[in-house]
């Protein structure tokens, strides 16, 4: 296709961070009026090549037509003025500033406060965003701040708009009503890039999909003409089966009775209200809720780490020996076999300490149970070398700070690490946060094999698909509560979406 | 009640230099640089105009000074002298990304030493008895009041009584408080406090706003060195006279929670706290409660601090980025 006929055009786009190449001559074309989906596993380059189309980066080979003229965007500032906007992972808002603030931060145009109110009004009646201008962004859902951020770049003229996984954080009804808006903005004749990992909203949304691997094209496919199955076998590289096994638990029983537990957080908010379930042995219950709804205040409570207003957690033993876990320290719950893994957003901020390397960051787990004056380092690092081959970390070597290498290799290190410590409760929370499908479903494979050994496993998660297809029981969380819990055979993703922002 | 009203206006006097250092740091502190060589800065600034005026005043001799030189000359050696404290800070933490607070303590011992050390030669030159410099020319000029304030009485003297820098100081209070909350450049300021990705991201040159900011700030912070040598202290010059007025001026940033229009009025009532022990008779034998009274500027400043975290208001909290260095993410 000739570029002059395109939206956008990159022709031979290559860029490399150090040593490390990102893209090598990738072509990628826009047109008018249509949403593509932009695919592709971790680390393949995405979310770089947007970058240089909105001017965060600058790329180090390769041409880009806007409309038919080549141009270089060396600056967001300079990509605004061409018309194109992107919604980053990370939203770039002021917290203590308002929506109108925010959105015209930056812009240039004369600072006239109800004008501008009233072009953004304007903006939401014609495609159907629902903004209060004058709430600060502090008190905001993620779904809401989302939205500023597709009106500011609306705001500032843009015809070309890039989403980065704009639906990791929202939930289905939420995923719904950003679709809507999308398909608006298409009709009114402006272009969507959407990336993203999850493959029925590609089928959902785009009308085209580009695939990326390792930093260059795979292919294109019209979303009309293809399937989950060929996209992936196209990102991937090879053949991949999708579905996640789901063994029947063998001879459950009862390993973990959590009754009436209740956590108030430091700001006097309460997070967990009157929450009652069990665990059995053999069996995965996954948590479903939007974040925030006090998954991690419950897993911290039964872990102690979080202080909690009353309730109890009994843990029952093989031999059906009770222990109650509220009150011990954290130490001496986790030597009775509650591992717990936990995925922050920024996935250092928890259990993994940046500047060390792998096998240090193994040694944290075990430090305690050597009783020698010296530190045993050895076996920490057959720990460590153990999860780098199993999980397929690609690490230049266990003396690499985990900071250093990317998002989804330190995630694998932290669950490897927890997993190698032969738990008997397995409390994960997001294990496969932002992680692409062939290390996903690594991740599903070693939980599953907890499961098999008989190790009572948590699974909080964010894709509802997942949590539906891996979990015996689903518990449903809206505002601390328990909404239900259900039989993730038998439930539908509807019925959770809807138990997660309403209580029925 | 006479009394009261006659404290006035030295409160007023005493906290001119404190709002010249509060208004310059919320400024530097909105884009997120925590000067805390604010100190050095408003030395700087008093000595640098000391230096000019020294020389004007010797090459004049015996003779009148003229009026508008005798203004002009000091008050741009201030500014030029404070303005290259601002450069240099800002080299260091926005180029070079030093830690701020490393370099914030180091330009203020480098600022106090510069001033003592010139301060210390000015008097070896004047061949003075005394180990100080008085400008008494410059000084009068300075402190010319307006005609008619001494016709008006106690109205007069509270609003009217002060040299033309008090003014400036309020005038330029006010104008910060009006650009930070009513305009595109203090929106763009004040996001580049809070979050410098996003500034950046929304175009805007972070680089320059932290640099003008600061430079502006310090330039501003340096006045009040400048009123306090000519104006407060009569323009007599002594080495370290001028206290600890710089921290003060910090403290009270945190006080008036980052809102300029409001260092009018707490520079003042900082002003008459940290002259009180001057007015409340301890005798002789208690001369320790003087010090105890020192502190009350202090204190309330901790009290405070306690009350603004406890109430967690955003909008109170100190500008997000504030001490930390802006790295545009290289991935």
């Amino acid at each position: 296709m000739e570029p002059g006929t395109a939206a956008v055009s990159m022709r031979g786009i290559s860029k490399s961070f150090d040593t490390k190449k990102a893209n090598t001559g990738v072509d990628f074309d826009l047109y008018k009026g249509e949403i593509v989906s932009l695919l592709g596993e971790n680390g393949s380059g995405k979310t770089t090549l947007m970058n240089m189309l909105a001017g965060i980066y600058f790329p180090d080979e390769g041409q880009i037509f806007v409309d038919g003229r080549e141009v270089k965007i060396s600056s967001p500032a300079q990509a605004s003025q061409l018309g194109i906007g992107m919604v980053h992972q990370h939203f770039k808002l002021v917290d203590v500033f308002t929506a109108w603030e925010n959105i015209v931060l930056g812009a240039e145009e004369k600072y006239d406060v109800p004008a501008a109110k009233a072009k953004i009004r304007e903006i939401c009646d014609l495609y159907g965003f629902v903004v209060d201008p004058d709430k600060k962004i502090y008190n905001m859902t993620v779904s809401e701040k989302q939205t500023v951020e597709i009106v500011k770049i609306i705001y500032r003229g843009a015809q070309i708009l890039i989403l980065d996984e704009p639906t990791a954080v929202l939930t289905p009804q939420e995923c719904e009503r950003l679709f809507e808006v999308m398909r608006n903005m298409k009709k009114d004749g402006k272009s969507i890039v959407i990336i993203t990992h999850k493959l029925n909203e590609v089928m959902e949304i785009s009308d085209r999909v580009v695939v990326l691997r390792q930093g260059q094209n795979a292919g294109q496919l019209e979303t009309a003409k293809t399937s989950a199955q060929e996209m992936t076998d196209m990102m991937v590289g090879h053949a991949v089966t999708l579905d996640i096994e789901r063994p029947e638990p063998v001879n459950p029983k009862k390993r973990l009775v959590i009754s009436g537990i209740n956590v108030t957080d430091a700001e006097g908010v309460k997070k967990v209200k009157n929450v009652s379930f069990y665990m059995n042995s053999g069996e995965i219950l996954g948590i479903a809720g939007i974040s925030g709804s006090g998954q991690k205040e419950l897993l911290e409570a039964i872990a102690g780490i979080q202080k909690v207003d009353s309730g109890s957690v009994t843990y029952i033993d093989e031999n059906g020996k009770e222990t109650e876990l509220i009150g011990m320290h954290p130490q001496d719950i986790r030597d009775l076999g509650v591992a717990l893994s936990f995925v922050p957003e920024d996935r250092l901020g928890m259990g993994l300490v940046g500047n060390m390397d792998i096998s240090e960051n193994m040694m944290l787990r075990t430090f305690g149970e050597s009783h020698k004056w010296f530190t045993d380092r050895d076996r920490p690092r057959k720990v460590a070398e153990n999860v780098v081959d199993v999980l397929e970390v690609s690490t230049p070597g266990l003396d690499t700070p985990v900071r250093r290498l990317s998002g989804g290799n330190i995630q694998k290190i932290l669950v490897g690490r927890e997993i190698s410590s032969d738990p008997k409760v397995l409390l994960t929370a997001y294990a496969v946060r932002g992680l692409d499908i062939n290390s996903s479903y690594k991740i599903y494979d070693l939980i599953n094999g907890q499961k098999k050994k008989g190790v009572a496993v948590l699974f909080v998660g964010e894709d509802l698909d997942v949590l539906m297809q891996i979990s015996d029981k689903i518990m449903v969380l809206c505002d601390g509560e328990v909404s239900d819990i259900v039989d993730a055979q038998k439930v539908t993703k509807n019925d959770i979406g809807l138990l997660m922002t309403s209580m029925s | 009640m006479t009394g009261f009203l006659a404290f006035i206006p030295r409160a007023v006097a005493q906290g001119i230099p404190l709002l010249f250092g509060c208004t310059g740091e919320i400024v530097t502190e909105k884009t997120g640089n925590l000067n805390l060589g604010l100190p050095g800065v408003m030395y700087v600034g008093a000595i640098s105009g000391v230096i000019g005026s020294f020389f004007y005043e010797n090459s004049v001799g015996a003779g009148d000074v003229n009026a508008a030189l005798a203004v002009i000359i000091p008050l741009l050696c201030s500014l030029a002298g404070s303005l290259i404290m601002g450069l240099i800070y800002s080299f260091l933490v926005v180029t070079l990304r030093a830690n701020q607070n490393v370099t914030g303590l180091a330009m203020t011992t480098f600022g106090v030493g510069f001033g003592n050390f010139f301060g210390g030669s000015l008097i070896k030159l004047s061949n003075a008895d005394l180990p100080s410099i008085s400008l008494s020319k410059t000084s009068a000029v300075f402190r010319t009041q307006l005609p008619f304030a001494k016709s008006l009485g106690i109205v007069g003297e509270i609003f009217f009584s002060y040299g033309f820098l008090a003014y400036v100081a309020i005038i330029i209070a006010l104008t910060v408080a009006y650009i930070l909350k009513k305009t595109r450049t203090g929106l763009n300021l004040r996001a580049v406090g809070e979050n410098p990705g996003t500034a950046d991201a929304a175009g805007i040159n972070v680089t320059k706003y932290k640099y003008l900011a600061t430079c502006i700030g310090c330039a501003i912070a340096g006045l009040g060195g400048l009123y306090y040598v000519m104006d407060y202290a009569c323009g007599i010059w002594s080495n370290d006279a001028f206290g600890d007025r710089g921290w003060l001026a910090i403290a009270l940033v945190i006080f008036t929670l980052w809102k300029a229009d409001l260092g009018i009025f707490a520079s003042i009532l900082f002003g008459g706290l940290y002259i009180l022990y001057l007015y409340i008779p301890t005798g002789m034998e208690h001369m320790e409660l003087k010090e105890l009274y020192k502190m009350i500027p202090y204190v309330v400043t901790l009290i405070v601090l306690i009350f603004t975290s406890m109430r967690a208001r955003r909008e109170d909290q100190p500008p997000q980025s504030l001490g930390m260095n802006y790295f545009r993410e290289e991935r």
